[in-house]
């Protein structure tokens, strides 16, 4: 595809000790992010976590409290939105109702007084970049829901942002949708180079499309890392909760040394990777697939099955032990066990970790 | 940006040295100022009348462009632009209230001296501008001063308005307060209290069946008592409209829009045609049954009785928005859970209602406290409040002081009532509207409250019906009464025409069209305001928003006669002289209707997602492109019904009009107390049917040009998840 839509201008993001408050709130405490140009960094927590305020702050929506804000190594603090090379895709599209498509697209051109043909010229280029060559004179309201997604990533990347911000851009979307769309997503950013900020509540779907997951909580940065540093590494218990299903079970740390501890468990030592832990009560991350459901004439954790899902490739079990609940995923196989059967708990020990109490 | 201050700027200086700063004799536009000799901008009073007072307003001009050349830094040279902007100002209109020929002055022992106790003329259009581009210098260094939220669009909207609410509603107000307060030319607070809590304005010997009450317990009562007739009519008409399958709704709807657009005599006339005591029903009762005829309606029933016809339909319009608004999934819900619909109803919907019934009484409330066209027909004995105003400044005593005192009065119990609502609604929050559809049947009316509501509504229409065919008929008619043989003659009057020499004959004429073109005028800067006003309150920001808001909802709460009588006392004299003019028509029109603007904006733009705006905001276009391109183009349904309203109510209005009407610019509503004064009814009504059309009309056209464009909005829609 030869397009005039090039990827000359991707900046870095650099926060510098950014507080934000509201009032008597503080919706950020001292945040100190950098965003690698041409990367796409996810910003991931549950609701109310300060990742949603944290885009706005790049986008110039809101103003930070304190700290300075930096974006392709100008400080752009004291700027506001309007005067700023960023663009942003918006969870709920926003797209002017009153506007074709193509003057949807082709706004954040005419707003700066590029002459209308070009500006068209340009939209239809972006447009054809989403796929929706053809789309220009229809409505936003005669589009399906993904056909707004994408006209409105078409309206942001025309302007060669700087930085494109996404703001929970799929969760208008149905399941089935979600999925592809978010790697056209990912595609379109790798091909132009954009570097993206992606805010959303799913750790599925930030693990799917990122470099880099920043996941906060609390108003500041929890962890940051890779998908697989944070799945594999999880740093608190939270973490570990947090990206991927887990169950978290209470331990005593007999001994750690290289990166190896071991860990008592209902009377059962076990050895599983921990880095900087020391002796001590702590928190046992066991992710579903680590345990493996045997009969219970084996050795281990005993418990009684209290709830057993057949989901087709997979089995979903709740089984009470003594140590808690705790929730199983296991092949479906012939015999596979019921409501109220008493089975021994196998734990897979390079899946298992532990973590803080 | 720098460029916009610049602009500002010279155009200050500018026209401190060649605009006249004071009013000219003859007028701005006929420019005999120009050549009549005497010293007249600026910069020639302080050089040649030795008008010290203005050399700061000058010097601010010549600093700040000084500072815009050699201050290099663009923050620094906004903050001191700023400054000098500030001390510009405050010199200017200080030098305003204290520097003045006669009338009230304020710090009178401030200044001393022959020139300064000479005074000056009022402020004249180079003041006007100086002040303006001050303002506005000082909003747009604001908005590149501060850090962050710099929008210079929005800092001058805010400064604009904030600045002419309180020239317009703030500063009379308080020429009023000043005025009550005053015994013998000086102030006095111990004088004020007796005066205020007299019996004469608080008696209370009616309730005691020992003669007539003070006019304030009066109002009290007359407006209590329509605040609950009005909400208890208009929620049986909500409920029929929402609640029953009953046919001639659209008739109802009409019934209903109808007195928004009548004048404000004409049901009081209906009226005294209808049950006065030569009125028709008072005659068929006295042949039929040999009744007496009595002047009971002239007196509490009569305004009592027309007011209940006057405002039913504003409770109606409040209270179908909150019928509707109870979602009919809540009472879905009370059903299966097996309560029959009395109880629904009794325990589920009702509860849902209570404040819209609570803010339905309030308005009528308001509106009956504040109604003086109906007590001005009807009153007889019985008096209120806003007539005694009216009378104390009009009448053969003529008592300003009284005017104010009783002002005060009427105008504590006015923003009572604000205060009262504002507590009551700002404390709960019943809103059931999610945003979410909703499907679902709301429940029916059990039989006997169904009844009910016909029985006290249906009756009622039919009455507004007979009231209004009335109005048709004694127009056409020689003399109620007395001779009912068809003529023209009153329209001809009116209205005449004289085709052989192109004339207009009619008496009606002059004040018909000064009535048309100051409406015209009116209508959409009350739009213009009022909808910045919403957009400002809904969309921005900003230190003091609450105060703001508060501010620009007061002049509702102000009533007109209060208004109309604090206009005379402040604009009477320097530094703002403005009585006699029809610019102080259209200012009065302005700031009375704009709180409609801002309520009818706010709701229109809650509608509109806010990301809309961002989304604008984040492609590059500053405030001022997103309101042009996204929001007014959103906002068709509101402007038109903001243009409607304030155009309908600067026909209608009469309260505070009739105070600022001149021989010059004379208003139809004045003119038609002036025939119903003289008991010429056929005219009045021939006119008031005359001016219902135009305003039909109008709506109509209004309705044509703007139209209602419709999309099929998807910002708002949930799709399934």
């Amino acid at each position: 595809m030869n397009n005039s839509i090039n990827s000359n201008h991707h900046g870095e993001v650099r926060f510098e000790n950014v507080i934000k408050r509201y009032g008597n709130v503080t919706a950020l405490k001292g945040l100190d992010i950098v965003i690698e140009p041409g990367k796409l960094v996810t910003l991931l927590g549950p609701s109310g976590c300060g990742k949603t305020t944290t885009l706005r702050l790049i986008a110039g929506l809101e103003m930070a409290s304190e700290g300075n804000i930096f974006i392709g190594g100008e400080n752009v603090t004291h700027l506001t939105a309007t005067y700023r090379r960023v663009s942003m895709v918006f969870q709920s599209y926003a797209l002017f109702p009153h506007m074709t498509v193509r003057q949807n697209v082709a706004y954040g051109l005419t707003v700066k007084s590029v002459p209308k043909n070009e500006a068209y010229q340009k939209a239809d280029e972006g447009l054809e970049l989403v796929g929706l060559a053809g789309f220009g004179d229809r409505l936003p309201s005669e589009l399906s829901g993904g056909q707004q997604q994408r006209v409105a990533v078409a309206r942001a990347i025309v302007l060669e942002p700087e930085v494109l911000l996404l703001d929970e851009p799929l969760s208008n979307l149905d399941a089935k949708l979600r999925r592809h769309v978010r790697e056209e997503i990912r595609q379109l950013q790798q091909r132009l180079g954009l570097t993206a900020v992606y805010v959303t509540h799913d750790q599925e779907e930030a693990m799917a499309v990122s470099d880099r997951i920043i996941v906060m909580n609390n108003a500041e940065i929890a962890q940051e890392g890779s998908p697989a540093d944070l799945y594999e590494r999880p740093a608190s218990s939270f973490i570990a909760d947090f990206i991927g299903d887990a169950n978290l079970v209470n331990c005593e740390v007999l001994s750690a040394e290289n990166n190896k501890g071991e860990v008592m468990l209902a009377g059962t030592k076990y050895a599983v990777a921990s880095d900087g832990m020391t002796k001590g009560d702590a928190k046992l991350v066991l992710r579903p697939h680590a345990l493996e459901l045997l009969s219970p004439d084996h050795a281990g954790l005993k418990g009684e099955v209290s709830y057993a899902a057949y989901l087709g490739r997979e089995m979903q079990y709740t089984i009470d032990t003594e140590v808690g609940q705790l929730f199983a995923i296991a092949p479906v196989r012939a015999n596979s066990f019921a409501k109220g059967d008493t089975v021994s708990l196998g734990i897979n020990e390079n899946l298992a970790r532990i973590v803080k109490a | 940006m720098k460029r916009t201050v610049y602009a500002w700027l010279l155009l200050g200086l500018m026209s401190f040295v060649f605009l006249p700063w004071h009013m000219t004799r003859d007028g701005f536009t006929s420019f005999q100022w120009l050549n009549d000799g005497s010293p007249s901008s600026g910069l020639f009073m302080v050089l040649e009348a030795s008008n010290w007072w203005l050399i700061p307003t000058g010097l601010a001009f010549v600093a700040s462009l000084l500072v815009q050349f050699f201050v290099a830094a663009p923050v620094a040279r906004a903050k001191i632009t700023l400054a000098i902007a500030v001390m510009g100002l405050f010199a200017t209109v200080l030098q305003g209230l204290v520097i003045v020929v006669n009338g009230p002055r304020a710090f009178t022992g401030l200044l001393s001296g022959e020139i300064v106790q000479a005074g000056q003329q009022s402020m004249g259009i180079g003041a006007a501008v100086c002040l303006i581009s001050l303002l506005f210098a000082f909003s747009v260094s604001l908005s590149q001063s501060g850090k962050g939220q710099g929008d210079a669009f929005v800092t001058s909207t805010i400064a604009l308005i904030i600045s002419l609410v309180a020239v317009f509603v703030f500063f009379p107000v308080m020429h009023i307060l000043i005025r009550a307060f005053e015994v013998d030319g000086s102030l006095s607070l111990i004088g004020f209290f007796p005066r205020f809590f007299s019996s004469e304005i608080w008696g209370l010997n009616c309730l005691i069946g020992a003669g007539s009450c003070g006019p304030a317990i009066n109002s009290l009562i007359l407006a209590t008592m329509t605040g609950a007739g009005t909400t208890a009519l208009g929620l049986s008409f909500a409920l029929i409209f929402t609640r029953t399958d009953f046919k001639a709704k659209k008739l109802l709807r009409i019934l209903t829009v109808l007195p928004i657009i009548t004048p404000p005599f004409v049901i009081g006339l209906a009226l005294i045609l209808l049950f006065g005591r030569t009125g028709a029903v008072t005659e068929f009762f006295a042949e039929m049954f040999g009744m007496e005829k009595t002047r009971w309606l002239y007196g509490f029933w009569g305004v009592y009785f027309a007011q209940m016809l006057s405002f039913t339909p504003i409770a109606f319009l409040v209270l179908i928005g909150v019928v509707q608004g109870v979602s009919p999934s809540v009472e879905e819900a009370s059903q299966t859970l097996d309560a029959d619909r009395w109880q629904t109803f009794r325990y589920v919907s009702l509860p849902l209602m209570r404040p819209g019934i609570a803010n339905a009484f309030l308005l009528g409330f308001i509106e009956s406290i504040a109604d003086f066209g109906n007590p001005l027909v009807l009153g007889g004995n019985f008096s209120v409040l806003s007539t005694d105003i009216f009378f104390a400044i009009v009448g053969a005593v003529a008592s300003p002081t009284k005017a104010a005192v009783l002002a005060v009065a009427l105008l504590t119990l006015t923003l009572s009532a604000f205060m009262l609502q504002r507590m009551w609604l700002g404390k709960k929050s019943y809103a059931t509207i999610t945003g979410k559809a909703d499907s679902g049947q709301n429940a029916g009316l059990n039989p006997v409250l169904r009844f009910i509501c016909y029985a006290t509504a249906l009756p009622w229409a039919a009455l507004t019906l007979v009231v209004y065919s009335m109005i048709i008929f004694g127009s056409f008619v020689k003399l109620w009464g007395y001779n009912h043989s068809f003529t023209l003659d009153h329209y001809i009057r009116a209205f005449g025409f004289d085709f052989s020499r192109w004339r207009f004959t009619g008496v009606a004429w002059d004040s018909y069209f000064t009535t048309l073109s100051i409406a015209t005028i009116a209508a959409p800067l009350t739009a213009i305001i009022g909808l910045a006003t919403a957009y400002l309150l809904v969309r921005q920001k900003f230190w003091g928003k609450e105060a703001f808001e508060f501010s620009t909802m007061l002049s509702f709460a102000v009533p007109g006669t209060v208004i109309g009588v604090s206009y005379i006392m402040a604009f009477n004299f320097a530094p703002i002289e403005l009585t006699g003019t029809s610019i102080i028509l259209i200012i009065v029109f302005v700031f009375r209707n704009m709180p409609v603007g801002v309520r009818g904006g706010i709701a229109a733009m809650s509608q509109l997602d806010k990301s809309l705006d961002e989304a604008s905001i984040t492609l590059g276009a500053n405030s001022f492109t997103t309101v042009r391109r996204v929001i007014l183009p959103l906002m068709g349904p509101a402007i038109m019904a903001a243009l409607t309203y304030s155009f309908v109510r600067a026909i209608t209005a009469v309260s505070a009009v009739i105070f600022l009407v001149s021989a010059r610019h004379n208003m139809a509503t004045s003119f038609i107390v002036g025939r119903v004064e003289n008991g010429e009814f056929g005219i009045a009504i021939a006119y008031s049917a005359v001016l219902i059309i135009t305003m039909l009309t109008a709506i109509l056209i209004l309705q044509g040009l703007i139209g209602v464009r419709r999309l099929r909005r998807t910002d708002r829609v949930q799709p399934s998840a």
